[in-house]
């Protein structure tokens, strides 16, 4: 077989469906990154737009273009679209389209799941424009405060678009996340041991480790302050043992390790991009993973300099000050290592290397007036006024936008395949520099000079009015510059001008791939043994697309790949992914009903779509696996490895794995709030406690414990051959026997609209039984794919997955227990 | 901020103009070795640094040493405008509603004053800043730095204006749509002065 007759083959079995049915129907991640880059560009087209209406607003005082309605919606829109619909999507899409090809291999681990993420963020982005453009959107800021997001002080609708929306879009994330740690950690090019993986890599495992542990406080606040507007259930009102400032903690425990999950990425770019134009390797590699790593941890300590002006003890204040300056640390060692990486190449100013060099200025100046604001005395004076939003945009777009634009710039040509011919980019960096550096310069003197954010208009006497016009015009110079880089990119896709396969000259597996790219990325699997492949063996992409490497004779039809050792990079399972499905789309409609269900208030609704998703989630896990024993397979050069239905870890284990850390988190979150408001809020202790119930904690104990140990029992079983089939129904019956118990923890529970201790013990039992439901149904599952000849003492895989959920329902059942009912006892 | 007219102002102004030029400073040393990799290279301009020095010397060591010495000086300022019990300290409740603030002096709740705050001036005030309804924040920028108004919490501000006259005060903590309007004044009183609006009508 020659390479031509491969690439039609393999062409074959891994493009998607021809023309736009493909968009529904495609899991190929390349297709999947594409559509999120586009639709998160949308999205900051949308929100640049905002930022103009908010600029024309600010230019003069007494501006009567837009009252305080619609001001309010402008700003917080702006600031919502910009952080959940632009530029967290913007980092899934390019992570998506480009790890599988950085990492060598063929798609990332959950190719159906990747899909699905999208959708979700599709939808619900959808949710939060319409919202805009019915003039409804949500108006109290992009942080969300109660008391003024309760229903007393908003009770329009306005507010349920942004916490419905939003946790609909951080579905996306999350799925994203899983699967980015999943892909990195097991999904390799045989050989790729963690030194040499490249650099974009580490840093995306280590955002993808952050939203997993970042997200979760948010989407729990979210889900509480719904819960609150929806059914009075007081977690932020104080009459009735609520704290706002839960929410606070909440919000910020998740929006500061947000801003570091934007700019690593970012950061991550630039570090592989700069060497390159630099025509060196990176200083000090394994400093910079360590340096980003060492961010990742801090980030989770800071998120009180957000809160410097509630009334947190000056000790307090100081701590979380001196973490704040800290982190500066880190971020020092990074960007030295760049200018020291430019000091030992030789850099040349092609585009890519404007945009880094605009990063540079941009982004210290950002960090520098950070460090400023963590200097807790300074923030009493600008915290909530325009040196604080000159501030975040320094580092937003310093951190985040100049980097995007340079590796839009850079990757362009292995996407379209082809090359600029105007000098067009130059003149739009310069238009997108002078005006982002005007606009927020004059931003932060009149923030200075007092004024807030968040104002609709001013006064003449204030005496701002020339620096904001400055400000105004400095924003519609960076507007022009933008839409030229739109032009320059959509010329580039349009004009057929073919360019070299490797332009930059880099060492990465990305360009190694066909040129136009192709759906499968390689033809065979390489064999990685630096950093740097292609620099070691520039005819590696010939060899790779003749078939020299792994899986190069796609023998059996399927898509194939490989998942590796995690340190060493030895291959270890051959994967066999899911073809072209609707089932992604569908599943993520349902589970857009089941939202719109509560946005509207339609209970009714509600059950039915949990049940549709449901029933569609029991589908896709069907479709997986294999009714016959395969045997270990061959994958070239003599290797033989089971593939992943013959494995006790397979891929859904490691996503297991990883899911109930982002849950767990979650779960953390809500003991955390149900601390912090037992010690902090003052309505506290409340009236009456919860009668301990022993029935409830006997059926508890038992059904549990039947629950964890059957699924054990029929794990161990199954491996020494004897049927499963009576430990696993005995399983069953314990979980759905701590579905009971739930049920009648709930039913004892105390009005939860009177106390927020009573709303917090529903939120607890809930959990409870929202988890052992879930866990009854993966029981039933396993019976069933037990009864259909799925499982077998090869196919072990299913049973060890639910063993974990097994574990984890065990976990948290005890701890929901103790919460619930040890105040009773002691008290 | 940048015009303070009392202690707390004062010290903050001057932390801001310390931290302007070192961090001035900084930047231009930055930029000056981002300027410094185009050298023409075999120019032997400047040396090559070794990776050493970048990540320990530049990427640790320096930022520490600045870090350390900006943190040790803001919590020594912050330390010393903390609210502080004393004789000649006077205490104000301050009760912000969307959208006006209403000022009850000497826990005489027949001494209120609505959207004007009047102080003694050259003496430290403690406002117990509290809300009606939504957050709010408690801001007298010529004076001191803010602090929020929070449901069901007291937060206590010190406050102290060098010599008599008015002062802007904004509530600086979006709250709907009378936002734009939230403010009141402040008006030190002199020591005669005051010590009429303590006895007299208002
Ligand atoms: C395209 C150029 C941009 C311009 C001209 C711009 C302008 C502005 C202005 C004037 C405000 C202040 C609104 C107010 O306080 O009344 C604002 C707020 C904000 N912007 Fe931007 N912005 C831009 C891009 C971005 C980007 C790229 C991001 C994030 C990735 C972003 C995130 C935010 C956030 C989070 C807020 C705060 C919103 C709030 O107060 O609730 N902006 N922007
Ligand atoms: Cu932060
Ligand atoms: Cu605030």
């Amino acid at each position: 077989m020659n390479a031509l007759a491969r690439h039609r083959k393999l062409t074959a079995i891994w493009s998607s469906e021809p023309g736009w049915k493909g968009w529904f129907s495609t899991v190929n991640h390349s297709d999947v990154g594409r559509m999120f880059i586009v639709t998160a560009a949308f999205h900051f087209l949308v929100g640049g737009i905002l930022a103009m209406l908010i600029r024309a607003q600010l230019a003069t005082p007494h501006s009567a273009f837009a009252g305080p309605e619609i001001y309010s919606q402008l700003f917080t829109m702006h600031g919502t679209i910009m952080m959940f619909l632009f530029a967290i999507p913007m980092i899934e899409g390019l992570a998506i389209y480009l790890l599988p090809k950085m990492l060598g291999t063929r798609d990332l681990a959950y190719p159906r799941l990747t899909a699905y993420g999208y959708w979700c963020y599709f939808f619900g982005g959808a949710m939060l424009l319409i919202s805009l453009l019915f003039g409804i959107a949500p108006d109290s800021g992009w942080f969300m405060y109660p008391p003024l997001t309760g229903r007393i002080h908003s009770p329009g609708i306005n507010t349920d678009f942004w916490l419905i929306g939003i946790t609909f879009v951080e579905i996306s994330a999350i799925c994203a996340a899983v699967e980015f740690t999943v892909s990195i950690l097991k999904y390799r090019a045989p050989g790729m041991t963690l030194a040499k993986m490249p650099v974009f890599a580490w840093y995306m495992l280590v955002v993808s480790l952050m939203i997993l542990t970042g997200f979760p406080p948010l989407i729990l606040g979210s889900i509480l302050l719904e819960l609150e507007r929806a059914f009075g259930m007081p977690f932020f009102q104080v009459e009735l043992g609520g704290d706002s400032l839960l929410w606070q903690h909440l919000f910020w425990l998740f929006g500061h390790p947000e801003v570091y999950i934007i700019f690593l990425p970012a950061a991550g770019m630039v570090s592989t991009i700069l060497p390159v134009m630099s025509s060196t390797t990176l200083l000090g590699y394994r400093w910079v993973v360590a340096a980003a790593v060492a961010l990742a941890i801090l980030s989770f300590g800071l998120w009180v300099h957000h809160m410097f002006t509630t009334g947190i003890p000056h000790m307090g204040l100081a701590f979380f000050s001196a973490a704040s300056t800290l982190v500066a640390v880190p971020t020092a060692v990074q960007v030295f290592a760049w200018i020291g990486t430019m000091w030992k190449g030789s850099p040349t100013l092609r585009l890519p290397m404007l945009h880094i060099l605009g990063f540079f200025v941009t982004f210290v100046i950002g960090g520098l007036t950070g460090v400023m604001v963590a200097v807790v005395p300074f923030d009493w004076q600008v915290h909530d006024t325009a040196f604080v939003t000159a501030h975040l945009h320094y580092v937003l777009f310093g951190g985040f936008v100049f980097p995007v634009l340079a590796g839009i710039y850079y990757w362009l040509p292995l996407v379209t395949g082809n090359r600029r011919f105007f000098r067009l980019g130059e003149m739009a960096f310069a238009l997108i520099f002078l005006g982002f550096h005007v606009t927020f310069l004059a931003m932060h003197w009149v923030g200075l000079m007092g004024q807030r954010r968040r104002i609709s208009t001013y006064l003449p006497e204030d005496g701002w009015t020339v620096i904001n016009l400055i400000s105004s015009v400095g924003g519609f110079v960076m507007a022009f510059g933008l839409t030229l880089v739109l032009i320059g990119i959509l010329l580039n896709l349009a004009v057929r001008h073919r360019a070299r396969r490797n332009p930059w000259r880099s060492g990465t597996l990305e360009w190694a791939i066909p040129r136009p790219s192709a759906a499968y990325n390689f033809a065979s699997l390489p064999q990685v043994n630096s950093r740097e492949p292609l620099w070691d063996n520039p005819v590696l992409p010939a060899e790779l697309a003749r078939g020299d490497g792994y899986l190069g004779d796609a023998a059996t039809g399927r898509r194939e790949s490989l998942m590796v050792d995690i340190a060493t990079g030895k291959p270890e399972q051959l994967v066999i992914y899911p073809a072209n499905t609707r089932l992604p789309v569908i599943l993520a409609a349902v589970t857009g009903v089941f939202f719109v269900s509560l946005l509207v208030k339609i209970y009714v609704i509600t059950p039915f779509a949990i049940a549709a998703v449901a029933a569609l989630g029991w589908r896709w896990v069907w479709q997986l696996g294999s009714r016959q024993d395969l045997g270990d397979q061959p994958i070239g050069h003599g290797v033989l490895i089971p593939p992943i239905a013959e494995v006790s870890r397979p891929p859904g284990w490691w996503g297991s794995v990883f899911l109930l850390v982002a849950n767990a988190t979650l779960f953390g979150s809500l003991l955390f709030g149900y601390a912090f408001l037992w010690t902090i809020a003052p309505g506290w202790p409340p009236p009456a406690f919860m009668e301990p119930s022993l029935p409830t904690m006997l059926a508890a104990a038992g059904g549990v414990m039947l629950a964890a140990g059957g699924t054990a029992i029929a794990v161990r079983k199954n491996q020494n051959g004897s049927n499963p089939a009576v430990a696993i129904s005995a399983a069953l019956t314990g979980a759905l026997g701590l579905v009971v118990a739930f049920a009648m923890m709930l039913w004892n529970a105390p009005p939860a609209a009177e106390h927020a201790y009573n709303a917090t013990i529903v939120v607890l039992g809930s959990y409870g039984l929202f988890h052992a439901t879930l866990t009854s149904l993966m029981v039933l599952f396993l019976l069933a794919r037990q009864r259909a000849g799925y499982i077998s003492q090869r196919r072990r895989g299913e049973l060890s997955i639910v063993m974990v959920w097994a574990i984890y329902l065990f976990v948290v059942t005890g701890l929901i227990i103790l919460a619930v009912y040890l105040p009773g006892l002691v008290g | 901020m940048l015009d303070p007219a009392g202690p707390a102002a004062h010290s903050i102004a001057t932390l801001w103009w310390v931290m302007l030029i070192t961090f001035t400073v900084i930047f231009v040393f930055v930029m000056a070795l981002l300027a410094l990799a185009f050298r023409p290279a075999g120019s032997g301009l400047v040396p090559a640094f070794a990776e050493k020095v970048w990540i320990i010397g530049l990427g640790l060591v320096f930022p520490a040493v600045i870090l350390l010495g900006l943190l040790a000086y803001g919590l020594w300022i912050g330390e010393r405008l903390m609210p502080r019990a004393g004789a000649e300290v006077t205490r104000i409740e301050a009760e912000a509603r969307s959208w006006s603030w209403r000022f009850t002096y000497g826990g005489d709740a027949s001494r209120t004053t609505q959207n004007v705050l009047h102080i003694p001036a050259g003496r430290p005030v403690d406002i117990a800043i509290t809300t009606a309804d939504v957050i709010h924040s408690f801001w007298v920028p010529r004076l001191a730095g803010k602090l929020d108004a929070i449901p069901g919490h007291i937060n206590v501000l010190r406050i102290e204006a060098d010599i008599p006259g008015s002062y802007a005060g904004l509530s600086a903590e979006f709250s709907g749509n009378g936002y734009d309007n939230h403010r009141f004044t402040v008006i030190a009183h002199g020591p005669e002065e005051w010590q009429r609006f303590l006895e007299g009508d208002q």
